[in-house]
């Protein structure tokens, strides 16, 4: 157990490296710097600002240099938002994003195992059907469309009822949080759906299940102890790139919602070559989504008793 | 059973459980408080702002929001008054010459820890914004002072500069070069105020958060949540603040698209919210008041004059003037009222001698013409000795109306002349840097004015500008700008105005297409808030809320 | 919401000891009424993006300036009216006594009233004639009279003049603009020659209206959905070859070289997906000129293959040890004829599923990128794009937003059932049992 932590660890920093290297080759090839700016500038004031930031060194210095400070922790300073760190940024945005995507994951978990066992238990009747039928449509519009359309209707819902029954935007109170983190989940939660229908299914006609039902075991005890335990297992494994899929695509709602998580900083400061943030952004997220992953396919191994990781690879 | 399998997934989908923890607390401490448009018990008003300002410190800021959010925190020597007009800020009175300006100091201004402020706050001020180190890119405004270009550039010290504290409460600046304008200067945000020892306190920490910073205007910053909320409250050690009538204004929401702006609005959660042309029919529809008010900026299509570049040839761009009628752009395509079509390197704001310049100086009015657009071509063609026409590239800007315009612009070239433009979508940055190196044939530019001065326009294209991205470079035009940098006498800069006037229409460096309206929607209790260029915008400074 | 290109991901058919696949859907058989239906609608959709532009033969980047965000329409007559920009009542127009219309068509409306006294600036307001309130100002004048050129369409307006300052309603008349063309627009679109002096040009139909610059949505929607299908396709094809190619040779290679490329492959799918095709997309940029479309195919390349090349080099892998294969070896078989008799053969179900997966994916994600203005460059259009031009007019024109929106959910949806009933059929061909 100890052995594959340690060696999914490992590959996690090379993955967490090889991400780095990547981005920053990437984000100096783009034409210009961060530091060009509206008005033009002094040479004398151009050459403190590039001394102040590296960028007088060689790109392969500039490189090692930030290595260096990436293994210490430090991403530096923004250019864009002047005088802020870089970690900083990600304290204070992550975990609203994280929030939002923890809140998304939720719905479109409970969501999901929720419609997919109805679903199965009502195979080919009208409940199954209209849950197939919700999915293929959550599914097949763009998640832009669903999130304007979301507005549009609370706005409406809002303006019906005379007072504000729902916040339109923002950030800071619960119901804020549930709308966007609908919107965000909503395809997620499709996606989940079908696969716990499916495994469900598989499980409603299994031996176990059918040996459970004749030792007397019926009702809610039946359905948690025996038929979610073993039919959650697929669900479980999408987590990982679920979660990732969420944390980092939850810029579109975060624009449109208003909301100060850290997918808009990105979006933001790859449109204004913002160096530090780019780098520091996607490298936190990297090293979560690696994380993410090392903890799901531990947790699988702890819910699967079936399933013991120190089997390890064949 | 139910239960543990719930914590197993909390923990599996928290990673760290701390963000659990986060999740928890956020969902059972707080209770939704729902921010009000307008409170006149409290006299609190809810905006939303575009971005967060990116800084600020007057010395490096520049851009609109920090303008909007200094403009209220901080008071320089002059400020713009209820009506547009220079007022005395911490300045009680003046005296301008031609070889400088001095101010005297009322005593009662006082900063928000209630020390008073001095002639020196302004001189630190000034020389640390001037400080190569401190990198600002509105140094140049500071250039008509004695040495400013000298010190800016490092060549001398910072004590050099040519503004000396007399006493306490007197300050007297030397000018390098004649500035009749220098008083609108004065209030301008980058010749505010800093106090030294917290400057050096924080170092370069300072202003980066809301504690890192000291206040001596209406309202101190209460609090600043990065990225989502700012809150000014009204600040009590401020010289005259029983004149402050707002008392608080809230900003809890941070978002760049109008339409969130306006749903935010519709639901009477904020007091303003901008417009653009896909909300103006709804906003009509449901009866808000719409208002507009001109920015006072330009926007102009840039030619570029390098080597080798065929929009250096008069014929062409002759041409290309007869083509677009900044009227048509206007009215159809960008569709919004208060938005004027440019026909002038001025805009209408621009003052001159007594009324504005335009009124004056009358600029001459060139109508669409497709044959004669097509004969001037014909011209170019044949002294360029092009047999066809190569591809031209439009650089433009991202933003949904640029590429609206662009495409516009696509269009006329290709029907009307037969060229084909090839339009370079970028993004901020790479379109700042492809203008400096001039990778361009045309760029669709916008300028707006630094200053309450003729000159923030006039001297963009002379030939010494780096702001000139085309390299215009007309010996003509660079007489008639250094004739009127050279004088005090405001009939002779505004006749040499009227000539620069004249040349941009007649030799087309730029071609303008629009002066700039913005249009918003405002809660109808909310009264006298000034929208306006200069000074910070919107200003709640002289605002009430009506009962 | 936003991550929509995830969600059909194709399995990652991993080692097969380490994940347990997932149970594949009871889906409807290949020929069930749904996978038809699904079938039709790709068809409809290509022949709409193909053939369509033969019979809608109009221009999708021919600007209506006279017609901007129009709604349905049909073919009709428009005067020609010349055009100045600058106008004023001329002297020997008698002084109004009320309101008056001097002229009323679409290209622009000419107010005069009388002056009065007391009031020194007036304010013009323009309203829908069927609905309550005075609408939107227009603009404040010292002057008695006004032409309004502010995107004038055929509908009835109501004028109303007011005192600035009070706010005092003065006059107030109802307006129906004639349809009408500005000569300079005439010329320039060729419908009348220069210096020509016809009265009446006919301009043609639009029945899905026109966008904000005047253009014909329905040539747009079939101009923007070939972009969308081309990139839809082409992209899958490339990086589900390269992955291929890529997976084929480390399962073939085996040892040290699959290690590597499966460690390679590892990292590439660690990057996160959107974050990097957005740098990518900055990196190689858009030179003038170009449509964009490049850019995005290779960056989706790039980010996109290493799906199958999991999956590949496990079948290859399994492949390489069965009875059959082993046997042919022995029998001296040369590897390209294996390869080709055995391997093939047995993958190529495989790569058909994954790459019907992959096209709704790949049109997602082109959608999504064009939507945050990061796709195709104009003149060149998407569904995406037009999404993206659509959702700054949702509140007053939602078609502009929903029928391109309508249309990526058709096409998604006809090939994730597609993909569906593929897969089902494959399954049950090579009886693959899994889970």
């Amino acid at each position: 157990m100890l052995n594959f932590i340690a060696k999914r660890l490992l590959s996690g920093v090379i993955t967490i490296w090889f991400i780095a290297t990547a981005t920053f080759f990437a984000m100096h090839a783009v034409p210009g710097d961060p530091l060009t700016q509206e008005k033009a500038m002094t040479p004398a004031v151009r050459a403190q600002l590039e001394a102040r930031y590296g960028l007088d060194k060689p790109l392969f210095d500039q490189y090692r240099l930030f290595l260096g400070n990436m293994l210490k922790g430090d991403f530096g300073i923004s250019f864009t938002q002047e005088n802020r760190r870089v970690n900083d940024i990600i304290r204070e945005h992550f975990p609203i994003s994280a929030i939002l995507g923890v809140a998304a994951v939720l719905i479109a978990l409970v969501g999901g195992i929720t419609a997919g066992s109805v679903a199965a238990y009502c195979r080919n009747r009208w409940p199954d059907r209209m849950v197939m039928i919700a999915v293929i449509a959550a599914i097949s519009v763009p998640g832009f469309v669903i999130a304007g359309l979301a507005q549009l209707v609370i706005v409406a819902m809002n303006n019906a009822a005379g007072k504000t029954l729902l916040p339109v935007a923002g950030w800071g109170s619960v119901s804020q949080i549930w709308v966007p983190a609908l919107v965000l989940g909503l395809g997620t939660m499709a996606y989940l759906s079908r696969i716990m229908r499916a495994s469900m299914l598989e499980v409603l006609s299994a031996d176990f299940n059918i040996a459970a039902k004749a030792k007397g075991v019926h009702g809610w005890r039946l359905f948690f102890h025996h038929q979610l335990r073993n039919a959650v297992l697929p669900v479980v494994t999408e987590l990982g790139p679920t979660i990732a899929a969420i944390t980092t695509g939850g810029f579109v709602v975060e624009l449109i919602f208003a909301i100060p998580g850290l997918g808009r900083y990105f979006v933001q400061a790859v449109q204004q070559l913002d160096y530090t943030v780019i780098m520091g952004t996607t490298v936190f997220y990297g090293a979560f989504l690696v994380l993410v992953v090392v903890l799901v396919d531990i947790s699988y191994g702890l819910i699967d008793p079936r399933i013991r990781l120190h089997r390890g690879r064949s | 059973m139910a239960k543990s399998l719930a914590s197993r997934f909390a923990r599996v989908l928290s990673g760290q459980s701390r963000w659990l923890v986060t999740f928890l607390f956020c969902l059972s401490a707080s209770v939704p408080v729902y921010a009000q448009a307008v409170d006149a018990e409290n006299a609190k008003v809810t905006l939303a702002l575009a971005t967060e300002p990116p800084t600020l410190n007057s010395a490096v800021a520049t851009d609109t929001i920090a303008s909007f959010v200094l403009a209220h925190i901080m008071e320089g020597l002059l400020v713009y008054g209820a009506d547009g007009e220079l007022a005395p800020g911490v300045a009680e009175r003046w005296e301008l010459d031609a070889n400088g300006a001095s101010f005297w100091l009322r005593e009662s201004a006082r900063w928000s820890d209630g020390k008073p402020v001095t002639a020196h706050d302004f001189v630190f001020a000034w020389q640390h914004a001037l400080k190569p180190s401190t990198a600002s890119q509105y140094a140049f405004i500071f250039y008509p002072i004695k040495n400013a270009e000298a010190v800016n550039s490092g060549k001398l010290p910072a004590a050099e500069l040519g503004v000396v504290a007399v006493s306490d409460y007197e300050l007297r600046v030397e000018f390098g070069q004649p500035c009749p304008y220098f008083l609108s200067l004065a209030a301008f945000m980058t010749f505010l105020p800093m106090r030294e020892d917290v400057v050096e306190h924080w170092g370069g920490r300072y202003a980066a958060d809301g504690d890192k910073l000291i206040f001596n205007g209406a309202y101190v910053l209460d609090k600043w949540v990065h990225g989502a909320h700012l809150r000014l409250r009204k600040n009590s050690h401020y010289w005259q603040a029983d004149t402050v009538k707002i008392s608080e204004i809230d900003m809890p929401y941070i978002t760049a698209d109008p339409s969130a702006q306006f749903n935010l609005f519709r639901d009477q959660q904020i007091a303003i919210a901008p417009l653009d042309t896909g909300l103006l029919n709804e906003a009509v529809e449901r009866g808000f008041d719409i208002e507009y008010f001109h920015t006072g900026s330009l926007f102009f299509l840039e030619f570029n004059f390098r080597e080798g570049r065929i929009t250096g040839n008069h014929s062409f761009r002759k041409a290309v003037q007869r083509l677009i009628d900044p009227d048509l752009l206007v009215n159809k395509i960008i569709g919004l009222p208060g938005i004027k079509p440019a026909y002038s390197l001025f805009p209408v704001t621009v003052k001159g001698n007594d009324k504005s310049f335009r009124e004056e100086y009358p600029v001459m009015r060139i109508d669409p013409d497709i044959a004669a657009a097509r004969a001037h071509l014909q011209e170019a063609k044949i002294e360029l000795g092009l047999s066809e026409w190569p591809p031209l590239v439009l650089l433009a800007g991202d933003s949904p109306r640029a590429l609206q315009e662009a495409e516009y612009y696509q269009y006329l070239f290709k029907k009307g002349l037969g060229i084909e433009l090839r339009i370079d979508q970028q993004v901020f940055k790479q379109r700042l840097e492809k203008m400096r190196r001039g990778d361009f044939d045309i760029v669709a530019a916008a300028w707006g004015p630094d200053y309450d001065d003729i000159m923030t326009f006039a001297d963009l294209f002379a030939s010494w500008n780096d702001n000139n991205r085309g390299r215009y470079d007309n010996p003509l035009y660079d007489r008639w700008i250094r004739l009127a940098q050279g004088s005090n006498d405001a009939r002779t800069r505004f006749n040499a105005m009227a000539q620069i006037q004249r040349l941009v229409v007649e030799d087309v460096p730029i071609l303008p297409t629009y002066e700039n309206g913005a249009l918003y929607v405002q809660n109808p209790r909310l009264k006298g808030v000034r929208r306006s260029i200069f000074g910070g915008d919107p200003l709640f400074r002289y605002a009430w809320i009506e009962e | 919401m936003a991550i929509s290109v995830f969600r059909f991901a194709p399995k990652t058919w991993g080692d097969a000891d380490e994940v347990e696949a997932v149970a594949p859907l009871p889906l409807p058989s290949m020929a069930s009424p749904t996978v038809i239906l699904s079938a039709l609608m790709v068809l409809f959709l290509l022949l709409f993006v193909t053939v369509g532009p033969l019979l809608w033969k109009q221009s999708p980047s021919q600007q209506w300036l006279s017609q901007i965000s129009d709604g349905a329409s049909s073919a009709y007559s428009v005067r020609i009216v010349s055009d100045n920009g600058a106008w004023r009542p001329s002297a020997k127009n008698d002084l109004p006594r009320g309101l008056t219309v001097h002229a009323a068509n679409t290209e622009y409306v000419r107010l005069h009233w009388p002056k009065l006294a007391g009031v020194e600036r007036y304010r013009i307001y323009r309203g829908d004639a069927n609905k309550p309130g005075l609408g939107l100002a227009m603009a404040d004048t010292g002057d008695n009279y006004y032409q309004d050129r502010l995107q004038l369409s055929r509908e009835v307006y109501r004028y109303t003049i007011a005192d600035a300052e009070t706010g005092l309603l003065l006059f107030a008349r109802e307006v129906r603009p004639e349809p009408a063309m500005s000569a300079f627009e005439a010329q320039l679109q060729g419908l009348i020659p220069l210096g020509g002096n016809e009265e009446w040009v006919d301009i043609p139909a639009h029945p899905l209206g026109t966008d904000a610059l005047g253009r014909d949505i329905l040539a747009r929607l079939m101009a923007g959905g070939r972009t969308s299908l081309f990139v839809g396709v082409v992209a899958p094809l490339l990086y589900i070859s390269f992955g291929c190619i890529f997976g084929a040779i480390a399962g073939l290679m085996g040892g040290w070289v699959d290690q590597l490329a499966m460690r390679f492959v590892d990292f590439v799918v660690a990057l996160p997906f959107l974050l990097f095709m957005i740098l990518f997309r900055v990196a190689f940029g858009i030179g003038p000129g170009e449509n964009g479309i490049m850019p995005l195919i290779v960056a989706m390349l790039m980010l996109s293959w290493p799906g199958s090349a999991r999956l590949i080099r496990g079948q290859v892998l399994a492949l390489r040890s069965q009875p059959f294969v082993e046997a042919s070896r022995i029998a001296g078989v040369g590897t390209s004829k294996i390869i080709l008799r055995h391997m093939l053969p047995n993958v190529l179900p495989m790569i058909l599923v994954a790459f019907s997966f992959a096209i709704p994916q790949a049109i997602f994600t082109e959608a999504f990128l064009s939507f945050i203005g990061m796709g195709v460059s104009p003149p060149t259009t998407s569904w995406g794009a037009l999404c993206n031009d659509g959702i700054k007019t949702l509140l007053s024109h939602p078609r502009q937003l929903l029928l391109p929106a309508l249309l990526i959910s058709m096409s998604v949806l006809a090939f994730n059932i597609l993909g569906d009933a593929l897969r089902d059929a494959t399954d049950r061909r090579s009886g693959v049992v899994r889970a």
